[in-house]
């Protein structure tokens, strides 16, 4: 049974660490793995997704409308915008972050109030404040690790050894607040 | 071995693998890494290029092959339409050492300007074309390429999608192939294109068609998969085929067409007879159904399948089954679309800033260009009238100055386009316009690399696609030595400056240029930057005393500001500040302050 996961943000949020390291770990689990993302204009502070596939044999790179069974948003209103491609009891994993688009910050709109809410009400949702967790390690950049955290206990892929693909794939400045980051994450779901 | 690599990278890998020792490409998305993989992975193991345009890196490569080397070009779907001209004639002439071509084509218009189906290019210039499907076949079509290039001297295109391009699938690694250089002999007949040599190689061409024809139907790339039972015939190609798998599985049978020119014909027909239903799954352009349809192959497509943005399993499973997903539908009209920024630091929010508020005058026709600056149009700036395609800017902003000048219009043409635009096909439009003499003001914002595309070198950089030192063109000095006399090249942030030099350059009464030059805030310094420029990041704060409110900050656009509507304040949010100061500038209490 192939699974679905979509990491969605804001161009340049660093959805493309979280997923590179979460392919790895799912291609040494024996996987076979599919993953696409977007490149080019959106990344520059505009909407982005990056999708993951995983199974027996996965064919499609690209997850559809109610085909996710888990969505991890790195920002609160993209959430709300791809809520449509959650598989109707699947889960979200929500970073209490907010980046304001271009019009909001001009004034001609204001940021919209409530959506976390309406989330809550139609889908198994854990928040957590990614960005403000990730800065009390001193260390803001790990946000998209607290989120892996959260999203390796979501669909339950703990006994992939986490620790050593993070040692072997990100820098070792930072591997230590990284390897707090990813506990941090795990924990919010615990 | 295996290895999850995107189609990018598995056609780099392909490229190492065929013995392929030369490389040349114009970066564009989506097509970029595979240069790019080229040139850091397999660095030592080929040439590889990022050349000014796509023209130029194919005729390099054509060259390469002429002379008996294997060659390799990339592009996106619209660089096909740049360097078409030397690929229709190369058609002609043939290859010698195998030439391999990439085409990255954009259903759903991701980060292009078409939607363009480059499919038919094959069927114009009369040369294979392969459709990868994931990224083992990426990297095999590479391999296979080669080898009919070869065998039939022909050039061959391969045909990717964004999807194919930018998704990660696994890979079997295999060896290099070293090849020795074949033998060149001058051959007016066979390398030329005059007249009565192209008579004779067109009728080659259509000769060497019949046997690509048999090459294609034999071919491992063109496979039925049957499914017992199945009533559907899917006929399909490309990423279209994986959606089309997961739609339907075993409800149906599918016919694979990865050889899609010529396309297999009789394969098909032998495939479609036992169905009473064929579908044609592919995206864009119904390019395979009109040709089965040619051949009175009776199919459904573009009937029920929309023509125009990306193709999807959901699409698929809803026009063939009757089957709509179920979703979880919010109230999505509360959130408005989130339109892409210039990033925190750019140096092109100081320039489109000034140009923005004399535009508002409504006398200044700005016309835009392709790179990041592409969304200069858009609010709060509005400082741009037109996009059209690389370097369109120049000369199409030399034709509007000579409109208004012709009617008596009262308006002042600027273009306006980055380094490496202007490398790609703005410096003849410049010529052009000293030439022939308009009042165009160009502004060619200097940003010290390829930024769009995400920081490759080009010709002003100083550095080559492989990190080499390279002498860094002088914009300054090719504008001067086109013949425009006005050139001032100023720092985009600071603001007085640009706002004078702007007033300058719309007054001035014959071509004139000004330069912005100020390193991309995403770049990755060079040596040659930290000397040039102070990119240390300065700290700065608001004074919540101060602030009044106003949002003139904020009319800057600059995704590190944020605005509480309580307080009414506006403050700045430092992980994403990287301290370039025009909040500052523009703010009217003096509210915004350096600390560090």
């Amino acid at each position: 049974m192939t699974k679905s996961i979509l990491l969605v943000g804001v161009g340049g949020q660093g959805t493309i660490l979280a997923s590179k390291l979460l392919t790895i770990g799912l291609g040494q689990e024996g996987y076979d793995v599919k993953m696409s993302e977007i490149h080019g204009m959106s990344q520059r502070g505009g909407s982005v997704t990056t999708q993951i596939r995983y199974g027996d044999k996965v064919n499609a790179p690209v997850i559809g409308p109610g085909e996710a069974d888990l969505i991890v948003s790195f920002e609160e209103e993209e959430t709300y915008r791809w809520m449509k491609y959650l598989k109707p009891g699947g889960k979200v994993v929500l970073n209490k972050f907010r980046i304001p688009s271009s019009p909001i910050l001009t004034g001609e709109e204001t940021y919209p109030e409530g959506l976390i809410d309406e989330i809550k009400a139609k889908a198994d949702t854990t928040v957590i404040p990614a960005s403000e967790e990730a800065e009390k390690l001193g260390s803001p950049q790990s946000m998209n690790i607290v989120l892996l955290g959260a999203l390796v206990k979501a669909m339950g892929l703990t006994d992939i050894d986490w620790d050593k693909i993070m040692e072997e794939n990100t820098k070792t400045a930072f591997l230590e607040k990284n390897r707090q980051a990813f506990n941090v994450g795990l924990e919010y779901l615990s | 071995m295996k290895e999850l690599m995107t189609g990018n990278e598995a056609i780099a890998r392909g490229v190492y693998e065929s013995g392929i020792t030369f490389a040349a490409a114009y970066p564009g998305t989506p097509s970029t890494e595979i240069l790019e993989t080229l040139a850091e992975r397999y660095r030592d193991d080929l040439d590889s290029e990022w050349s000014t345009n796509e023209k130029v890196a194919v005729e390099a490569a054509i060259g390469y092959s002429f002379v008996g080397g294997r060659s390799f070009s990339a592009m996106k779907q619209v660089g096909m339409n740049v360097a078409a001209d030397p690929l229709f004639s190369f058609a002609y002439t043939g290859a010698n050492g195998g030439f391999v071509v990439v085409t990255a084509d954009e259903p759903g218009i991701h980060s292009s300007q078409t939607e363009q189906d480059n499919r038919f290019y094959a069927g114009m210039m009369n040369i294979p074309m392969l459709e990868p499907s994931d990224g083992q076949e990426c990297k095999d079509m590479v391999i296979e390429g080669i080898r009919i290039s070869e065998k039939y001297r022909t050039p061959v295109m391969i045909r990717m999608t964004t999807r194919i391009c930018h998704s990660k699938s696994f890979v079997e690694l295999g060896e290099r192939t070293e090849v020795p250089k074949r033998e060149y002999k001058r051959d007016i007949w066979q390398y030329t294109t005059m007249p009565a040599v192209s008579k004779k190689l067109r009728h080659e061409i259509l000769e060497r068609l019949k046997v690509l024809a048999d090459e294609s139907l034999n071919s491992q790339y063109n496979y039925a998969v049957m499914n017992d039972g199945a009533k559907i015939g899917v006929v399909t190609s490309g990423i279209s085929y994986q959606y089309a798998k997961d739609a339907l599985g075993d409800r149906a049978s599918y016919f694979k067409v990865g050889f899609s020119f010529p396309v297999p014909f009789e394969k098909i027909r032998e495939f479609t007879e036992k169905f009473d239903t064929v579908y044609v799954i592919e995206e864009s352009e119904p390019y395979l159904e009109f040709q089965l349809r040619t051949k009175g192959i009776n199919c459904i497509g573009r009937e029920v399948f929309p023509q125009e943005g990306e193709l999807s399993t959901s699409i698929i499973k809803e026009k063939v089954l009757g089957i709509k997903s179920e979703t979880i539908d919010l109230d999505t009209g509360k959130i408005k679309e989130r339109p892409p920024v210039f990033c925190a630091g750019c140096p092109h929010r100081g320039l489109f800033y000034e140009l923005g508020r004399r535009a508002k005058s409504g006398k200044i026709f700005i016309s835009g260009d392709i790179g990041c600056y592409g969304i200069a149009p858009l609010p709060p700036f509005s400082a741009t009238d037109t996009v059209l395609c690389m370097g369109e800017s120049v000369s199409g902003g030399h034709g509007a100055a000579k409109a208004f000048e012709h009617y008596g219009t009262d308006m002042k043409a600027v273009s306006v386009l980055g380094d490496s635009t202007f490398f790609h096909s703005g410096m003849t439009g410049l010529l052009d316009i000293v030439y022939n003499n308009s009042r165009d003001l160009v502004i060619i914002m200097d940003n010290r690399t390829t930024g769009m595309t995400g920081h490759q070198n080009n010709p002003g950089t100083g550095y080559t696609a492989r990190d080499k030192k390279a002498p860094a063109a002088d914009i300054t000095a090719i504008v001067k030595a086109l013949g425009v006399k006005n050139v001032r090249t100023i720092n985009p942030l600071d603001l007085r400056e640009v706002g004078e030099t702007l007033d300058w350059g719309l007054a001035l009464e014959e071509p004139g240029v000004i330069i912005t030059r100020w390193p991309c805030a995403l770049k990755k310094f060079t040596e040659d930057d930290l000397q040039e420029f102070d990119v240390t990041r300065h700290l700065y704060q608001m004074d919540k005393e101060k602030c009044i409110g106003c949002k003139m900050c904020t009319k800057t656009a600059c995704p590190a500001l944020r605005f509480d509507t309580d307080a009414k304040k506006a403050r700045i949010y430092e992980p994403s500040c990287v301290g370039c100061g025009i909040c500052a500038q523009v703010c009217p209490k003096d509210a915004i302050v350096q600390v560090k």
